[in-house]
């Protein structure tokens, strides 16, 4: 590991005065020290910001809950008003990472989590994202894990967090506090950036920028909420694919449906057309099989990876499938009740 | 750099490189090598410990990021005329074969089987509000952050069931 200076940061005015380009935030530390260990990344300065106080509760938000950067994983998988109301995060972050991780881990953090390709973590190999203009070795080598949609001829690299998967369906935005102590409130779509040509730049934060929050909108009572994983193991793998779903149904037919989708693309990848396609139908194996076949990437995929969209396809359908009652709900699936 | 911290209920003063991490600090610092190095990246999970009650991996966090936190290690569990339930359980059921994995997973058990009382549910858990059984799909997904090259996952499973019973 490079040498850094350390600061442990008491407010929030004192962490945003020592960021800058060659600082890192700390807080769990499960990925930061992962990649520092290796060298991928060298920040010159760690600003701990662990001991701020107030970013380590959930509260209510008008009809939400505001989860603070510092609620770890497991706390907020476990927390009584999350299991209630929005049963598919606290499903999307058990099927994440180990339970040691998940006690460490934080919801910022874990938003923040840098890519699991190969050719990331490899420092003899070409990458956009680790060394910016340097290639990409992923375009021409192997491949399994890699995205499907939203990729670029400069970077084909999977954002591989379950818990963002669960935020992006339920449509959480991130709170997040410039230097200034000015605060922005982002969907999803807009705190992630795509890859283009800069896949090193993977949000819109600033460098002076943290996360203070991420925040829940009300919950959906009576809302059937799925977290589906495929992955190459039982426990402890990042997904191949994954599905979270929303479903209200609106007597016999399907009202308001929300669906995103985990191990696709470089952020968790809305399924807002699919969802479209189903509102108000009846719920039917061929209009599943129909409205997943919609799925198509922009750019063909790599050819090791090509086969994350059949399954993704037949994912969705299982998926649907029990959400809609057609078939037995499997651990996973759960009815969202009123935040106790 | 200087940090204080309390492991296994004893106030430590440790004068370190930035750079150590917690599980360096124990074992080279404080000569507490029953906490194990594998794979030094989270997934082997061997240099499980209890930090502030909680399981973690050691080697993924600082030293420096700890002042005044309580951390238990293996040595802090029990001693070989006292054993903890779990350590007693694992001895029992021959929970080990090489024993290189044993402490982390004992702490970790440990650790799992603490959140389980909290009604902390898993992956595999039917249900998110009713609390789990003690299964052994439910042992195995839980204790999934530790690893056992010997495989003796069996006989793992025996002893953390076994010592669940004896809570």
């Amino acid at each position: 590991m490079r040498d850094f200076t350390y600061l442990r940061a008491t407010d929030a005015d004192a962490a945003a005065e020592a960021l800058g380009p060659e600082a890192s935030i700390i807080a769990g530390g499960t990925n930061l020290l992962d990649l520092m260990k290796l060298q991928i990344m060298t920040p010159e300065r760690l600003v701990d910001i662990t001991r701020i106080d107030g970013l380590s509760t959930i509260e209510e938000d008008g009809d939400g809950l505001r989860i603070g950067a510092l609620v770890s994983n497991a706390a907020l998988a476990a927390d009584s008003r999350i299991r209630a109301g929005y049963p598919v995060l606290s499903r999307a972050i058990l099927a994440g990472a180990s339970g040691q991780i998940r006690n460490k881990a934080t919801t910022g953090g874990n938003l923040l989590q840098r890519t699991r390709c190969p050719y990331f973590y490899d420092t003899a190999m070409a990458c956009n994202k680790r060394a910016p203009g340097t290639g990409c070795a992923a375009q021409e080598g192997a491949g399994r894990m890699l995205a499907v949609f939203g990729t670029s001829e400069h970077c084909l690299a999977a954002h591989p967090s379950d818990m963002a998967v669960g935020l992006r369906v339920l449509g959480a935005t991130v709170e997040v506090r410039a230097a200034d102590g000015a605060l922005r409130t982002l969907a999803l779509d807009e705190f992630y950036t795509l890859p283009g040509d800069r896949p090193d730049i993977e949000t819109t934060l600033a460098p002076d920028e943290i996360i203070t929050a991420v925040v829940l909108p009300a919950p959906r009572a009576g809302s059937v909420q799925a977290y589906r994983k495929v992955r190459d193991r039982a426990s402890y793998a990042f997904a191949l694919v994954s599905v979270a779903a929303v479903v209200e149904m609106d007597g016999d037919r399907i009202g308001k449906v929300d669906l995103a989708f985990g191990g696709v693309g470089p952020r968790p990848w809305a399924g807002d057309d699919v969802a479209a396609a189903l509102a108000g139908e009846t719920p039917d194996e061929a209009l599943f099989r129909r409205a997943a076949g919609a799925l198509e990437p922009d750019r063909a995929p790599h050819p090791d990876a090509a086969f994350k969209l059949p399954l993704l396809r037949r994912t969705l359908v299982a998926v649907l499938r029990e959400a809609t009652g057609l078939a037995e709900a499997s651990p996973g699936t759960d009815h969202a009740k009123d935040a106790a | 750099m200087q940090t204080t911290l309390t492991v296994n209920g004893e106030e430590r003063r440790l004068d370190h490189d930035v750079r150590t991490s917690l599980l360096d600090a124990l074992r080279d610092h404080l000569g507490l090598t029953g906490t194990k190095k594998g794979c030094d990246h989270g997934q082997c999970g061997a240099c499980t410990i209890l930090l502030n009650g909680k399981r973690i991996n050691a080697c993924l966090t600082l030293a420096a990021m700890h002042e005044g936190d309580e951390v238990t290690t293996i040595e802090g569990l029990g001693t070989p005329e006292a054993m903890s339930p779990l350590q007693s359980a694992f001895v029992t059921c021959d929970g080990y074969q090489c024993g290189f994995c044993t402490a982390g997973q004992i702490m970790s058990a440990t650790g799992m089987l603490a959140e389980l009382k909290e009604g902390m549910p898993s992956h595999v858990s039917p249900s998110l509000s009713e609390g789990s059984e003690m299964t052994d799909p439910e042992v195995a997904e839980r204790m999934s952050g530790n690893l056992c090259r010997c495989s003796a996952y069996p006989f793992i499973r025996e002893a953390i069931a076994m010592a669940s019973e004896d809570k």
